[in-house]
């Protein structure tokens, strides 16, 4: 698949957001004392930035963004309609609860369970949104919901880890070690994943793609020599070893650097740990093949 | 009616075309359509279209495409000036080519008229071998005059075709072909397009078909699988052949002076030796029967033997093995596919309720078909040895009797005509005089050395050199060497060269790239050795850039039309069906029909068929010239045959009919002739027939048209070069290669080129093939076409491609001895590992059909044609001949012999060779750049 | 339940793009246009089709086929590209099985191109929606056409009659008896969309010649003699 740049950061975006949510809430409820306003609300403040921008790089994928809010109209069969409710939904909660602790309204822990509880759901349904393309082996896995879940539980606790350092030192550490921990579980389910979709065998060929048996198929003509959507929007047009040196790039940018540093530079660990969820996404979606391009493997 | 010839209809949405689609009811695409057709909307409305009469602009050089718009009258000025003052002195020094024409019946008559011998349409670089080929052998062809009976045919063996100029009546009869379970065999180099789904595929090396189809021959009569029956009565097999090597008459028919005189003209006055007799008899004579084998000494003592074991003896040595090693195919695959085709024609036959009366009077209860059906085109015919090759096929088809008949080969109206036909070339220089008509038109058929167009020396008449005896059979001329001969001024230098709908300096020229230099080329004296170029064309081409002056063509939807029964109309296999197109939108700018330019010009140069009695202009415009002309005053014979006689009433000959397009345009575009089933088989033969065909005007006489497996025409043009016949001879130089190639017996030779090339440096055969999306040249100015194909690869089988270091995908050269390409290499298993090949024309000259000039067609796209010499390198004498058949002058594209090799890395990544953009000219509307969407009516046309 | 598709018959097709320029024409200029051409008269022209031919070859030298290769949507069955759709642009017609884009309704953000193994659907990038085949809703149904004019414009063009076009629900329409006496196949079974649209493989015909057929009695032979050998040989009802 070809990454779009719109949806990496949608989806690290809002990961990030919907870990720190949790991130809060988890101060909160575990540490009320420590837990100060100026973290609550500073850190809304940080979820509502984080997911309006996720929002707002969405809208640079959608051919009519002016006709967005017709996407949350299937909800009942479309992840993506569900997201689409689940992430306003989302900001909300986040919003409310922003406020309920600036304007000290109280319910706040109710707001924040709701909170916590869109937040899961977000991470359902955007995980959901790839694992449900089943034609995506790489992707049609649960590992493909854990992962999205465990990494933005991640960042964001690593960037609650960054926020406290600033705002609120004593929960520096509790969180830098919490998001240690994620991190490292992240690190074991993303090269869980990255192990699976390595021992793939894809379900189709080139053989039932047209339904010919025979073991030499050569595909001459793709039927448009200048190209098309179907030649663009599913191969990301790198090569190979570009591809292979993304993983490391990512697995130490995204894990190893921020289980080195989280405990002592937090925000550090963010800023490198963020970019390499970037890289983490891209790879993520350049590693999926789609069948459909074995209709588009040779041009004469 | 669409740009080749299936019937359409167009549909319209505020003026603007919005759909096309097939015309039901017209018989011959039946409501299909092509992807061209389907595409005609970017063609009406591409922005390579010309607008404006365009004169060269004064003090640019040709070639620059330095253009000024001009009006319609100052290019008439300018033409009548300059045409009228060559045909007050010297006619032949306008000379007047015309490319994918579908109106020479009106471009030949308009040189006719101007007086000039120098005219030619597509034919010679075309197919001409095809054409003369079998129509010297069974008085008809494939291509527009015949097919294979696919409804009916059993097993159907494809020759040498990619995609043919029936195109698609001939998919609509393979589709229904194979879903009735018939079994199709391709023989060709290459599997693509109809060979795809061919039940058998079986490969050959290019130019070597006439040896495999010998060898069949030969398997055939070995094993007596041929239709005697067939041969005794309908071809001169049984008819004997003067063997007295002394005689001056050795190798001719034997003739019997007070024998049958059914057509003083062309007697047929033969013998055949009775078998039951064992005595010489008249042909057909009530009760006899030929021998077909044996040698027999006639009363006077000439030893004869008939044509029939001639040809035996012929193939004698022609074995499955020997085909084998020239051919590439193995002897066993020789031998079965011949006893396929023997068995299938013996053990399948057809007969149909039918009578019918054969020439000689005898009645037949019913028709009778063996459902053998072949198809073959430029594969055997754009090859040197094409001629005797096609002959061969020809003679094949009727030893498998299958000549008109059920299952077989089937002619089209006006076919078949007389072997040769009747029209004869004009017969020397005085037949081109100032002022004055040629007497004939300005092409024909040969039928002996007699009626050669050359002067007293033997030397060519033509520009083209065409009916000279290095070309004697050019029943189409040879437009391929025209600019070469014109430049060098050989035989003479012309003054005029007019270029319609034909694109030489591009893809119908053979050395591109030369032949571009002498379109620019001057003597010392400053002046172009070529001193007037005019070009109509309706797209901005490679070609237009060369002219000095521009006349623009409408397109197949902006004018009256017509496919005529004097040219090649569109008859189906039951009768003669001839069609019109009507015009749907109006002319876009001041483009004119070239038919309007040629009626306003006979009128101005007062060419007596375009001017009434009082030296006038006798039409009004084309249409009034189509429905008024007659070939002779009163004939009742013109460019139409639907519709005629006063009230319309009349078919096929009649008065003239004021109302007859309205008649054309009320019946979908098409007149339809529908024979009655007892003159639609055995034409050659059919007495109802011929009778109705010599009533109608199809024919001069009404004689039977008897199969050649002999030929005894070629046999006087040998006689000739032996010096045995009195009449024209030949140049001495030129007596062998007369001799040699007018066998009357169809042989096998090399193409020449291999003679000439090092088959070890050059191991491989280039070929090219029509993609089914592309016409030619002029379809990459079609948004749509062009992203099928927007560039072009070499196809090269895998094994000889790597072996020859060559990447797939990579870049590589293709290099002939007359010049070399750079391309981009595509492995490929489906072609055979002796030939290269790749589509017709896509690759483009930089900037021309209003691409930009980064467009992909002539960057990455390439065009053959730089490898092909327009001219076969010197002989002894230093003389160097036409790249061509020596019987028939056509081109011999596919004979070009060619090494591969990988590009350094270090090279460009582009095609080559390169030429300098063009630019567009005025009148040119500006091309969309960005985007656009076609919206019929509504137009969102869109800019970047 | 009606299910409208096309089968293709790889049998005859020849590869020649008719369907696919008569497609857009059709589709351009009607219901579902204009169809956007990129770059028209520049480097890498590309635009939108709902019908592409594409060529295989399948096998070694000599022993190769060249298959051409017409691919549309199959309007599946169970097609993946409706249910992910969120904004219900991409349904599924109930009456006909026909699944079809509203354009008016389509945010254009191509999930259901992800969706769909087949890569039949094109955005368009110029119109940003995303489209597809529709077997010509607005043709098959259009009362003003002759009857036998009422089918898509693909079908009507192609040469050779390779597409057929009915109701693959119907037991007796001339698009289940191909199927069913031609072995059609859908394409990538193992994706679950049921694809609607068919194709027929290639057959093959031959013909063997018995060798008792070569010479029979009524051979001319026995009139002419026998050409290259002195003796005629024998024939079969002889030796018998
Ligand atoms: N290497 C190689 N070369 C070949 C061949 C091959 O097989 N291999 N094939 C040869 C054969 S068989 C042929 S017939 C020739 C064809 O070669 P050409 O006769 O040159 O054919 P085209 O390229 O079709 O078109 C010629 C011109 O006609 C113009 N045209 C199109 N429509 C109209 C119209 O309505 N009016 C006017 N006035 N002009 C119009 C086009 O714009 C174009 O410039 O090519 C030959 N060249
Ligand atoms: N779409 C489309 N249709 C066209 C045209 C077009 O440009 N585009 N052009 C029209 C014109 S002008 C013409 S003349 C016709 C020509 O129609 P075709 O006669 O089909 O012409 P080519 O495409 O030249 O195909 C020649 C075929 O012969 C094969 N071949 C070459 N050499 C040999 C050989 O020695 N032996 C055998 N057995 N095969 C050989 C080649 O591989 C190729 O398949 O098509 C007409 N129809
Ligand atoms: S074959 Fe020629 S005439 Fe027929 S539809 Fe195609 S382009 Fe038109
Ligand atoms: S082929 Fe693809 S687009 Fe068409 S219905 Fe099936 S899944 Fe949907
Ligand atoms: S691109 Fe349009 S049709 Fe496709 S899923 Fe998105 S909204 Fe639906
Ligand atoms: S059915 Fe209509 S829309 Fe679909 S491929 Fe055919 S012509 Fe195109
Ligand atoms: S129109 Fe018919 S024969 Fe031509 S490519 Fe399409 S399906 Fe094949
Ligand atoms: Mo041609």
């Amino acid at each position: 698949m070809r990454p779009a740049f719109s949806v990496l950061l949608l989806t690290t975006l809002i990961g990030a957001a919907q870990g720190l949510f949790i991130a809060l809430f988890l101060c909160e409820l575990l540490a009320p004392s420590a837990a100060t306003p100026t973290l609550l609300v500073g850190g809304s403040v940080i979820v509502l930035l984080l997911s309006g921008l996720g929002l707002l790089a969405s809208f640079f994928h959608l051919g009519h963004p002016e006709r967005a809010w017709r996407s949350m109209m299937m909800w009942r069969t479309s992840w993506l309609s569900r997201e689409v409710i689940a992430l306003p939904a989302f900001m909300a909660a986040a919003f409310a609860y922003g406020v309920a602790h600036w304007l000290a309204l109280g319910h706040t822990l109710l707001i924040g369970v709701i909170g916590v509880v869109l937040s899961i759901t977000l991470f359902i349904c955007t995980g959901m949104i790839y694992a449900a393309v089943k034609v995506l082996k790489e992707w049609a896995h649960p590992l493909t919901l854990v992962n999205f879940s465990l990494l933005g539980c991640a960042s964001g606790m690593t960037l609650a880890a960054a926020y406290a350092s600033f705002v609120a030192p004593t929960l520096t550490a509790p969180l830098a070690q919490a998001a240690f921990v994620l991190t490292a579980l992240g690190l074991l389910t993303r090269g869980a994943a990255l192990v699976r979709n390595a021992k793939l065998s894809p379900a189709s060929t080139l053989q039932t793609a047209i339904g010919i048996r025979h073991p030499h198929i050569v595909q001459k003509a793709q039927g448009a020599m200048g190209g098309s959507y179907n030649t663009r929007e599913f191969f990301h047009g790198k090569s190979v070893g570009f591809v292979r040196a993304i993983v490391p790039a990512f697995l130490v940018l995204s894990f190893a650097l921020p289980l080195l540093l989280v405990l002592t530079l937090p925000l550090l660990a963010f800023i490198l740990q963020y970019a390499g969820l970037l890289a983490e996404r891209w790879y993520f979606f350049a590693e999926a093949k789609h069948p459909q391009n074995l209709y588009y493997q040779g041009n004469s | 009616m669409c740009a080749c010839r299936c019937g359409i209809k167009v549909h319209l949405r505020d003026g603007e075309v919005r759909y096309i689609e097939g015309n039901p009811d017209h018989p011959l695409n039946k409501g299909v359509i092509c992807a061209k057709g389907g595409s005609g909307i970017m063609k009406q409305y591409s922005p390579a279209r010309l607008t404006k009469p365009l004169r060269r602009k004064a003090g640019t050089e040709r070639g620059e495409n330095q253009f000024e718009e001009i009006s319609w009258d100052e290019t008439f000025d300018i033409l009548e000036k300059r045409l009228s003052h060559l045909r007050a002195t010297d006619p032949k020094k306008f000379a007047l080519f015309t490319g994918r024409d579908q109106m020479q019946a009106l471009t030949g008559m308009f040189a006719r008229q101007f007086g000039t011998p120098n005219y030619a349409a597509h034919g010679g670089f075309c197919s001409v071998n095809m054409a003369a080929g079998m129509i010297y052998t069974i008085g008809g062809s494939f291509w527009e005059f015949g097919g294979p009976d696919l409804e009916r045919a059993k097993v159907f063996y494809m020759i040498g075709t990619a995609e043919d100029h029936h195109s698609n009546p001939l998919k609509s009869a393979i589709g229904d072909f194979k879903r009735n379970g018939g079994r199709f065999v391709a023989i060709n180099p290459v599997r693509s397009g109809y060979a795809a789904i061919a039940d058998e595929w079986i490969p050959i090396k290019p130019g070597t078909d006439g040896a495999l189809i010998l060898a069949i021959i030969r398997e055939i009569i070995a094993l007596g699988l041929y239709d005697r029956d067939f041969l005794a009565r309908y071809t001169n097999s049984g008819q004997l052949v003067n063997q007295d090597e002394s005689s001056k008459e050795f190798g001719m028919m034997m003739r019997n002076p007070e024998g049958d005189k059914i057509n003083p003209l062309r007697p047929h006055n033969f013998y055949w030796w009775d078998r039951h007799t064992n005595h010489a008899v008249d042909d057909h004579a009530k009760h006899a029967d030929p021998a077909l084998f044996g040698s027999f000494i006639m009363p006077d003592g000439t030893p004869v033997k008939p044509a029939f074991q001639l040809l035996k003896e012929r193939v004698a040595d022609c074995t499955p093995e020997w085909a084998a090693s020239i051919t590439g195919i193995d002897a066993e695959t020789i031998k079965r596919i011949a006893h396929e085709m023997g068995i299938t024609a013996r053990d399948q036959k057809i007969e149909l309720p039918i009578p019918w009366t054969d020439w000689w009077g005898e009645e037949h209860e019913t028709v009778t078909g063996n459902p053998v059906a072949f198809h073959a085109m430029r594969g055997l015919a754009a090859h040197s040895n094409g001629f005797q090759t096609i002959r061969s096929l020809a003679i094949l088809m009727s030893l498998l009797g299958t000549i008109d008949r059920p299952g077989g080969f089937r002619h089209k109206a006006p076919y078949p005509r007389a072997i040769p036909p009747n029209a004869r070339p004009p017969k020397g220089p005085e037949a081109v005089q100032p002022n004055t008509p040629l007497n004939g038109a300005p092409l024909g058929w040969p039928e002996s050395p007699d009626d050669l167009f050359v002067d007293a020396e033997g030397k060519p008449v033509r520009l083209d050199k065409a009916f000279s005896w290095e070309h004697p059979l050019s029943a189409h001329g040879l437009m391929h060497n025209a600019i070469t001969n014109a430049w060098r001024g050989d035989p003479y230098p012309i003054d005029t060269l007019l270029l319609f709908m034909a694109n030489m300096a591009w893809n119908s020229s053979m050395n591109t790239s030369e032949v571009r230099k002498m379109l620019v080329d001057k003597h010392p004296d400053g002046g172009y050795k070529i001193p007037f170029i005019v070009v109509c064309d309706a797209f901005q081409s490679e070609t237009t850039a060369f002219a000095d002056l521009i006349l623009p063509d409408t397109t197949y939807l902006e004018r009256h039309d017509c496919m005529s029964m004097l040219d090649r109309p569109i008859s189906e296999f039951d009768g003669p069906v001839d069609a019109v197109r009507i015009p749907v939108v109006a002319p876009k700018g001041d483009c004119k029909p070239f038919q309007e330019v040629l009626v306003e010009l006979g009128g101005r140069l007062k060419l007596p068929a375009f001017t009434d009695a009082a030296g006038g202009r006798k039409f009004k415009n084309y249409p009034d010239f189509v429905v008024n002309y007659e070939t002779a005053p009163g004939s009742g014979i013109g460019f139409l045959t639907g519709w005629r006689g006063k009230d319309g009433d009349k078919a096929m000959r009649g008065e003239p009919n004021p109302k007859q397009w309205e008649m054309y345009e009320k019946n979908g575009c098409f007149f339809q002739y529908h024979l009655p089933p007892s003159s639609q088989y055995m034409r050659n033969w059919n007495k109802e027939y011929m009778e109705w065909a010599q009533q109608a005007g199809m024919r001069r006489d009404n004689d039977p048209v008897i199969i050649h497996i002999y030929s005894e025409i070629l046999q006087g043009f040998r006689l000739a070069a032996e010096g045995k016949r009195a009449g024209k001879q030949p140049p001495d130089e030129l007596r062998k290669r007369v001799a040699t190639y007018f066998d009357p017996l169809p042989f096998w030779y090399a193409p020449l080129e291999d003679d000439q090339s090092d088959l070890k440096k050059y191991p491989l055969n280039a070929l090219t093939q029509r993609p089914m999306a592309m016409y030619h040249s002029w379809d990459s100015q079609n948004a749509w076409l062009r992203q099928i194909h927007t560039y072009n690869y070499l196809y090269v089988n895998s094994q000889t491609a790597s072996d020859a270091g060559i990447a797939d995908g990579g870049w590589m050269w293709v290099e002939s001895q007359w010049g070399k390409v750079r391309c981009l290499c595509r492995y490929s298993e489906a072609v055979e590992p002796g030939t290269v090949w790749t589509w017709n024309a896509i690759g483009k000259s930089a900037g021309a059909w209003n691409l930009t000039g980064d467009a992909n067609e002539s960057k990455q796209g390439f065009l053959l044609n730089h490898l092909i010499s327009e001219e076969l390198g010197a002989n002894a004498d230093g003389k160097r001949f036409s790249n061509s058949d020596p019987i028939t002058g056509q081109a011999a594209w596919y004979d070009v012999r060619v090494r591969i090799y990988p590009a350094e890395a270090s090279e460009a990544e582009e095609s080559s060779p390169q030429f300098e953009t063009l630019n567009p000219v005025p009148g040119m509307e500006a091309r969309n750049m960005g985007w656009q969407a076609w919206f019929a009516g509504s137009k969102k046309k869109g800019g970047a | 339940m009606t299910q409208l598709a096309l089968v293709i018959d790889l049998n005859v097709c020849v590869g020649c793009h008719a369907c696919v320029t008569n497609c857009k024409q059709w589709n351009t200029s009607g219901a579902a246009g204009a169809l956007t051409d990129c770059n028209p008269y520049e480097a890498e022209p590309n635009g939108t089709f709902f019908n592409r031919v594409q060529t295989f070859e399948v096998g070694q030298y000599p022993k190769t086929e060249t298959v051409h290769f017409p691919k549309s949507c199959l309007h599946c069955e169970d097609p993946a590209c409706v249910p992910v759709c969120p904004t219900g642009a991409s349904y599924k017609r109930k009456s006909d099985g026909i699944v079809l884009v509203d354009y008016d309704k389509c945010i254009g953000c191509k999930y259901c191109s992800w969706a769909c193994p087949y890569g039949v659907r094109e955005f368009d990038e110029q119109r940003k929606v995303m489209t597809k085949c529709t077997l010509c809703v607005d043709r098959i149904y259009d009362m003003s056409l002759p009857e036998d004019r009422r089918k898509p414009s693909c079908v009507l063009a192609c040469p050779p009659g390779a597409r057929l076009f009915g109701d693959v629900h119907d037991p007796e329409s001339e698009v289940s008896v191909a199927i069913r006496e031609r072995g059609g196949y859908t394409l990538m079974p193992e994706a679950n969309t049921k694809p609607a649209n068919h194709y027929l493989p290639r057959r093959k015909t031959t013909v063997t010649v018995r060798d008792e057929e070569l010479y029979r009695s009524d051979n001319p032979h026995k009139i002419d003699g026998a050409p290259f050998d002195k003796n005629l040989p024998p024939t079969h009802e002889e030796l018998n």
